[in-house]
């Protein structure tokens, strides 16, 4: 069965460090929607939209087209502050649609806009290890052992990279009651045992499967199904720790680009088709976690059960993570220093 | 044998007067380097001299210019030495491929940066060709700090080559012949004949090799493993601040390499007019 290597493109695309955009063919006339989007939702939404579209003319008898740009998320942000005329958002960071919301081109109370604070899917971070798992790893205290090695790209380049480092984080509060001499230990330890540092998701798989390094690749739960489904299931095993973060995949318009585009009800239409069973059972198809009751139950053998810790429970809100933690001189620098 | 040449009259130019000529200069100057530049100090302008001083010698920070530099210096020297040899390759000998090899000497310049380096991790990582061979010798390049030297010196090689060679090029082969003809052995006449008129073309395609490296991110961050305090180089740290939408923060970083690269290229501008100066005077 032919079977297209949709994440080798994916991480070539990614290599080259560009953000690039992918027309779906589209007359002149047309409206037209540009999603700015993650790095690695490439395959997904090029699955999406074709599906979109056909819904809009089926919905509307008009006939669109949308556009894709994908990126660093935080670096997507900032293009569109700095003048990109995105439409919508489909991002993996909250902050980075916050950023937005602080700068006025979001709307203020976008989180309740949508069911699920704005965030039609969610995932968690897993783990991927190689066959057999020879090193026996179940959970989060296992990676902190002498002789293992973590590859997960940088916390301070990647929302992937801050979402591990947060899960370990909530899980050692777990574990240790909340002692932070412990936490603060068994985090230098982790980020210790850190074989590679890459600036993004994508870099971190090809160091893991590529290059061969490391024992356990820590990514989305999404992204290392997709990995093990496209480099062979039979090389690489799926663990999902007992504790984990839930990771929210947050959208919104970006209300003053839409309007000036003329798209304000094609790109809420959009958003809101993320949420219809259609697009939900797409997003299932890649791994991701969702809401819709049917598609969650004809899914439900993919998502082992887990304890899903929330940021905001564990730390607040995600603007005093992102203070405590990941900010210059914050707690992941002083836990690097040496 | 008089040759009847056409005279010129007047003062003509093949450019139009002085004055257009020296403003579209002026204007593409200020448009392309010095705009972007004063805007990059502009954003410095909202700090005060303590907090730029707190950004700029960050311990993480400083781990960095150590790295970088160090890399780049090794990468620079490297790059001398086999610049100068390939030049002398290319511009002295006559050998079956010499055009394929002259223009493969520009390939770092057009080949995208993240290519090469995506292509330097896979060959130097340990189940790489390279990497299979090197490992058991005991020398890991991929992820290390000699990986970032590799990246550097294939990104700036260029330089050097496509320096000295126009001037290798105008240095006719008589002028050694004469040399060893007058009793100077083989070393004599590289090192006092042919090397002084080098000196300047070497020291700036180095130099410039040199600057290229401090500046270098995406061949690097492939191959460098980007571990805090040991491989992250000062361009990535910029790319952090830039991700911590911490504008200040970057350009502050940005400025110390700034001003590194203008004073290193200024020195080899006033000491390469000096040298020339002293070559031309005949005192040695």
């Amino acid at each position: 069965m032919f079977k297209p290597s949709w994440i080798r493109r994916g991480i070539l695309a990614a290599a080259l460090g560009s953000s690039v955009v992918v027309a779906t063919p589209a007359l002149a006339q047309e409206r037209e929607l540009l999603n700015s989007s993650y790095d690695i939702a490439r395959e997904l939404f090029s699955a999406i939209n074709p599906d979109f579209i056909a819904y809009w003319e089926a919905e509307h008898g008009e006939s669109v087209g949308v556009q894709q740009s994908h990126g660093g998320s935080s670096a997507q942000a900032r293009a569109i502050m700095q003048g990109l005329r995105a439409d919508v958002v489909t991002y993996n960071q909250v902050t980075d649609v916050q950023v937005l919301a602080d700068a006025g081109l979001v709307a203020e109370e976008w989180q309740q806009a949508l069911p699920n604070n704005a965030s039609p899917y969610y995932s968690t971070t897993a783990f991927l290890v190689r066959k057999d798992n020879p090193k026996g790893i179940e959970s989060w205290d296992d990676l902190v052992r002498e002789d293992v090695r973590i590859v997960f790209p940088n916390p301070k380049t990647s929302g992937n990279g801050r979402y591990t480092y947060l899960a370990a984080w909530g899980f050692a509060e777990q574990a240790f009651d909340g002692d932070e001499e412990q936490i603060h230990d068994f985090m230098r330890t982790f980020l210790r045992n850190v074989a590679v540092f890459d600036t993004g998701g994508r870099g971190a798989t090809t160091s893991f499967i590529e290059r061969g390094l490391g024992d356990v690749l820590i990514s989305f739960e999404s992204e290392v199904n997709n990995i093990r489904g496209e480099y062979g299931s039979d090389d690489y095993e799926v663990i999902v720790p007992p504790v984990s973060i839930l990771a929210e995949f947050p959208v919104a318009v970006v209300e003053s680009n839409a309007q000036r585009n003329g798209t304000e009800d094609l790109a809420r239409g959009y958003l809101d088709y993320l949420y219809s069973e259609e697009g939900q059972r797409t997003l299932a198809g890649f791994n991701y976690r969702v809401h819709h009751e049917a598609v969650v139950e004809e899914f439900a053998e993919q998502f082992p059960e887990t304890e899903l810790l929330r940021v905001e429970e564990v730390f607040g809100s995600w603007e005093q993570a992102m203070e405590a933690h990941f900010a210059g001189g914050a707690l992941l620098d002083q836990l690097q220093r040496r | 044998m008089s040759l009847a040449l056409p005279r010129l009259t007047g003062r003509r130019r093949v450019l139009p007067g002085f004055g257009l000529s020296l403003g579209i200069s002026l204007m593409f100057v200020s448009l392309v380097l010095l705009l972007p530049m004063t805007s990059l100090v502009g954003q410095l302008s909202g700090i005060s001299l303590a907090e730029y001083w707190a950004i700029i010698s960050d311990g993480r920070v400083v781990a960095s210019y150590t790295v970088t530099i160090g890399a780049a210096a090794l990468a620079a020297l490297v790059n001398g030495a086999f610049g100068l040899l390939l030049a002398w390759v290319l511009v002295r000998y006559e050998f079956p491929g010499k055009r394929l090899l002259d223009a493969l000497m520009d390939l770092p310049f057009a080949l995208p940066t993240a290519v090469a380096g995506i292509t330097l991790a896979t060959l130097y990582a340990s189940n790489g060709w390279m990497g299979r061979l090197l490992e058991p010798l005991g020398l890991q390049v991929a992820y290390t700090w000699v990986g970032i030297a590799l990246a550097m010196a294939f990104t700036s090689i260029p330089f050097v080559v496509r320096t000295v060679q126009p001037v290798l090029e105008d240095l006719p082969q008589e002028v050694d012949e004469a040399a060893l003809t007058l009793g100077a052995s083989d070393a004599t006449a590289f090192r006092r004949v042919i090397l002084p008129h080098l000196w300047p073309a070497l020291v700036t395609g180095t130099g410039l090799a040199f600057v290229r490296s401090l500046g270098e991110f995406g061949a690097i961050i492939f191959i460098a493993g980007n571990m805090p305090f040991e491989t992250e180089i000062t361009a990535l740290m910029i790319f952090v601040k830039l991700q911590e939408y911490d504008y200040v923060g970057a350009s502050a970083i940005a400025s110390v390499v700034l001003m590194v690269s203008l004073a290193l290229l200024l020195a080899i501008n006033v000491w390469q007019g000096r040298f020339i100066k002293r070559l031309h005077g005949g005192r040695g």
